[in-house]
């Protein structure tokens, strides 16, 4: 009978060690996929880019779910940031980066062109949206051009609160004639009860000279 | 139970925490590498979307 309860102990320790290194994993792990699908994603985007007008209409009007989009940077976040943004939200479609919600507008159109990602897990793209403030700027690179958009506020909003990603953020009814850009994410850290929105407008943009994105 | 694993180790102390170290890092590999991996995506922590995208259909994994 002791043996039984000793052992029994033993296990739930055990099991409890054994969840401890699945936060690990879930924090850190997670990172090395995100990583792997970035560079593959990033790789098959520059290849389609250098394949030249003449080639296939490859334009941002014709990407498929689950594969690159654009590219995103955030000067204030460091060289660093630098991702593939993904066509598609879903579970799968975030696992592999920043995600555009597809009918939404693409980049530089006249609409609201809404990214999702990780705050957190999965290379946490996202992870530093909070220490974004207005004027910082937003580079969106596109086969074509080159768009800079500028934050313009931030919120944190319930997850139900569809309105942020219309054409018009929170006026779902409105005919859109800007060019704007929504970034959300989790919020706070590590939760999901909340969601943080970045809203942007699109300041200048310019076409893409086709060596630079080698 | 760890202790009954223990006493059936063979060899002296030494080999047997080097059997013991061995052990844990295969299980740990395991763990990491396998288990987790085909856990996780089945579980949901932390999705960045508004207006319910966490419900969207995954699409199967590459």
């Amino acid at each position: 009978m002791r043996i039984l309860i000793r052992s029994i102990g033993e296990l739930c320790i055990t099991a409890g060690l054994v969840v401890l290194l699945f936060v690990a994993y879930e924090l850190w792990g997670t990172g090395a996929y995100t990583q792997a699908e970035q560079n593959k994603l990033g790789d098959e985007l520059t290849r389609s880019w250098n394949a030249g007008a003449g080639a296939g209409k490859v334009t941002t009007e014709r990407v498929r779910l689950g594969h690159g989009l654009a590219l995103i940077r955030i000067p204030r976040l460091g060289k660093s940031f630098h991702y593939v943004i993904v066509e598609g939200v879903s579970v799968a479609d975030l696992r592999k980066g920043p995600g555009h919600y597809p009918g939404t507008a693409m980049p530089g159109q006249v609409g609201n062109f809404v990214v999702s990602g990780h705050r957190t897990t999965y290379l946490a793209p996202f992870n530093k949206l909070g220490e974004l403030r207005a004027g910082d700027k937003i580079l969106i690179d596109t086969r074509a051009s080159q768009y800079v958009y500028e934050v313009t506020s931030t919120k944190v909003v319930r997850p139900s609160d569809i309105s942020v990603a219309a054409p018009v953020p929170e006026h779902p009814k409105a005919n859109p004639t800007k060019r704007l850009i929504t970034l959300t994410t989790c919020n706070p850290k590590y939760s999901a009860a909340q969601r943080l929105i970045i809203f942007g407008r699109l300041v200048s943009s310019k076409p893409r000279v086709k060596e630079a994105s080698s | 139970m760890y202790a009954w694993i223990w006493r059936h180790l063979p060899g002296d102390r030494l080999q047997r925490t080097g059997l013991v170290l061995a052990a844990l890092v295969v299980v740990g590999v395991l763990l990491w590498y396998f288990v987790f991996p085909w856990v996780e995506p089945k579980l949901q922590f932390d999705h960045g979307t508004v207006g319910g995208g966490a419900s969207a259909p995954a699409s199967p994994g590459p």
